[in-house]
C-alpha cells in the first residue's frame, strides 16, 4: 500500500462569535483524513458544516486551533503555496484573457510569460479551450469558466489539488458533462485530488474514497471506499453497486 | 454616433428656439446674442480663440497629468498601507471643503502672474476625484481573489499588482473622466484671477467690453475642449481595459 501523501491530523477550528453575546462557532471538531498519491478523494457533508474551512486550513489560508497538516511527511500547517486550491467560485480575473488567467501560477513564481504560454498551450488544447485563448472570462459559459479555473489550478504545478465544489453552480446537464470530462482528465493524469461536493452521485462517480462529514461542528462520520472499476460510465449510476454505495452514503449523511 | 442623434437633434431644436426668441423680442446683443451671432463671432475670432485656447489646453493638460501623478502615488500608498489611509484619507476629504476660488488668488501672490498658479488650480480641482476613485476601486477588491492568490503563494505586492490595481481601473477611469472635464474649468478659474493669455482672461475681457457674443464663443470653445479631454480619457480607457468594454 502506498504511503499517505496528505495527512490531516485531528483538526479543530472555532470561529469567534459573529456578534457580542452570541455563541462562538465550533466548525471543525477533530477532523482527520488522509489522501494517497494519485488518489481521488471526496469530502461530502451538509452545507455549512466546515468543508471549505478545512480546505482553507490545508491551503494555509487559515490556521487550525489544534491539529496539523502534513504533506509528504512535512508539517505545512499554516503555510501557503504548497498546494493548488480551486475555490468555490471560479475567481477568474476579468481583465485577463483565458490564456493569461491560466498562467497565473507559473507567473507568480517567476516563470517568464513565454515559457508559461508554452506550458499552457497543450493543456488549452486538451481542455477544448484553444479557440477561446484570447477571450475574456465574461464571454465564456459557466462550464468553460470552470474548465479555465481548473486548468489554472493544474498549471500551478503542485502535487495536490484541492477542488471546492467546482461544479456546484452549474446546471444539471453541464454538471454531468463536466463530471465526465474531469473523470477523463483525471484518469489520464492521475493527479492527487481532494474534492468537496454535496452531491452524493458526483462523489461516487468521481472518487476512489469518500469521507462523509457530520453537521457542524464537523467530524468524519464515515469513510467509504468506492471500488467500482474505472473507466466509469454514466449508465452505471443505476447499477447495483452504485445504488448500494449511494444508500450507504445517504444514511451516513442523513444520520448526521 | 447614432445613439447621440436624439440629443443632437434636441440641441439643434433649442438653438432654433433661442435664435427665434432673440429675433422676435429684439433682444440686444450684449444681453443675449443669438446663436448665429455667436457662430459668426467664433469664425471671425478663430485665430484669437485658437491662440488663447492653446494656452488653456496647455495649462489644463499639464495640471491634469500632474493630478494623475499625485493621485496615483497617494492612492497606491493608501492602498498598500492601511495606516497611511487612516491618516491621509480624512484629511483629503476635509481639504475638499476649502473653496478653491477663495484661495486661488494666493497662488498668484506666491507664484506670480505666470503659468504656475493656473496649473496648481487645475491640480487641486482634478486631484480629488482621481484619488478618491482609485482609493475606492482599490478597496472594493474581491477578497476571494486575494485569497486565491495568497493561497498560490503570492506576495502582498503581487496581490496588489495582479488583482487590486487592475481591478480598480474601471473606478479609476470613472474618476479620470470627471477630472478631465473639470481640468479645463480649473484652468479658466485660474486665468480669471489674472493672466495675460488664455480663454479665461479672454472671457473676462469680452465681458468687460460687453462683447457678449465673444464671451459665448469662448464658452463654446471651452465646452468643446472639455469634451475633447473627456474623449481622450474614454479612448485611453478602451485601450487600457478592453475586457471592461467587451461585456
Ligand atoms: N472567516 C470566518 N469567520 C467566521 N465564521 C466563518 C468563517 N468562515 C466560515 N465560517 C463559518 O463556519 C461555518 C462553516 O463554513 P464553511 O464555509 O466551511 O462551510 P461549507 O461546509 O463549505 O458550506 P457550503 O457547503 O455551503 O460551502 C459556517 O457556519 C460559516 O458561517
Ligand atoms: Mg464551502
Amino acid at each position: 500500500m502506498a504511503e499517505d501523501y496528505l495527512v490531516v491530523d485531528d483538526i479543530f477550528k472555532t470561529y469567534p462569535p459573529a456578534e457580542k453575546g452570541k455563541e462562538k462557532l465550533e466548525t471543525l471538531n477533530g477532523v482527520s483524513l488522509a489522501v494517497k498519491k494519485g488518489e481521488f478523494v471526496s469530502v461530502i457533508g451538509p452545507s455549512g458544516c466546515g468543508k471549505s474551512t478545512l480546505f482553507n486550513i490545508i491551503s494555509g489560508l487559515e490556521r487550525p486551533d489544534k491539529g496539523s497538516v502534513l504533506l509528504d511527511g512535512k508539517d505545512i500547517t499554516g503555510e501557503k503555496g504548497h498546494i493548488s486550491y480551486m475555490l468555490q467560485k471560479d475567481l477568474l480575473l476579468p481583465w485577463r484573457t483565458v490564456l493569461d488567467n491560466c498562467i497565473l501560477g507559473p507567473e507568480l513564481h517567476g516563470v517568464s510569460k513565454k515559457e508559461a504560454y508554452r506550458l499552457a498551450m497543450p493543456l488549452l488544447q486538451e481542455f477544448n479551450l484553444s479557440d477561446f485563448a484570447s477571450s475574456y472570462p465574461a464571454q465564456l459559459s459557466g462550464g468553460m469558466r470552470q474548465r479555465v479555473a481548473f486548468l489554472r489550478t493544474v498549471l500551478a504545478k503542485k502535487e495536490l489539488l484541492l477542488l471546492d465544489e467546482p461544479f456546484g453552480a452549474l446546471d444539471a446537464y453541464t454538471k454531468s458533462e463536466m463530471q465526465d470530462w474531469l473523470s477523463g482528465i483525471w484518469s489520464k493524469y492521475r493527479e492527487t485530488v481532494l474534492f468537496i461536493t454535496h452531491d452524493v452521485e458526483e462523489a461516487i462517480f468521481l472518487s476512489d474514497r469518500v469521507y462523509v462529514f457530520s453537521k457542524r461542528p464537523a467530524v468524519v462520520k464515515a469513510e467509504i471506499t468506492v471500488s467500482i472499476p474505472r473507466p466509469r460510465s454514466r449508465g452505471e449510476i443505476t447499477s447495483n453497486d452504485f445504488v448500494k454505495l449511494k444508500k450507504e452514503m445517504l444514511s451516513a449523511l442523513l444520520g448526521a | 454616433m447614432k445613439k447621440y442623434l436624439p440629443s443632437i437633434m434636441f440641441f439643434v431644436l433649442l438653438l432654433i428656439i433661442w435664435e427665434w426668441v432673440v429675433k422676435y423680442f429684439e433682444i440686444k446683443e450684449y444681453i443675449l446674442p443669438s446663436p448665429s451671432a455667436v457662430g459668426s463671432s467664433l469664425i471671425n475670432k478663430k485665430v484669437l480663440l485658437w491662440d488663447h485656447g492653446l494656452q488653456t489646453i496647455y495649462e489644463a493638460f499639464l495640471g491634469f497629468l500632474l493630478a494623475i501623478g499625485a493621485g496615483l502615488v497617494l492612492s497606491v500608498a493608501m492602498g498598500l498601507s492601511p495606516g497611511v489611509k487612516r491618516t491621509i484619507y480624512p484629511l483629503m476629504v476635509v481639504s475638499q471643503t476649502i473653496p478653491i476660488v477663495a484661495i486661488a488668488p494666493l497662488f498668484i501672490i506666491w507664484f506670480g502672474y505666470v503659468m504656475m498658479p493656473k496649473v496648481v488650480t487645475v491640480v487641486l480641482i482634478c486631484f480629488f476625484p482621481i484619488t478618491l476613485s482609485l482609493v475606492e476601486g482599490l478597496s472594493t477588491v474581491d477578497e476571494d481573489m486575494v485569497r486565491l492568490l495568497t493561497a498560490m503563494g503570492a506576495s502582498p505586492w503581487q496581490v496588489f499588482r495582479k488583482v487590486k490595481f487592475p481591478g480598480a481601473m474601471p473606478s479609476f477611469f470613472a474618476g479620470l473622466k470627471i477630472s478631465a472635464t473639470y481640468s479645463v474649468m480649473g484652468a479658466i478659474i485660474g486665468e480669471w484671477l489674472g493672466a495675460s493669455k488664455g480663454l479665461g482672461i479672454y472671457m473676462t475681457r469680452s465681458m468687460k467690453s460687453f462683447l457678449t457674443d465673444q464671451l459665448f464663443a469662448a464658452i463654446a470653445v471651452v465646452s468643446i475642449l472639455s469634451l475633447l479631454f473627456f474623449a481622450v480619457v474614454e479612448i485611453t480607457g478602451r485601450l487600457v481595459m478592453p475586457w471592461y468594454y467587451q461585456k
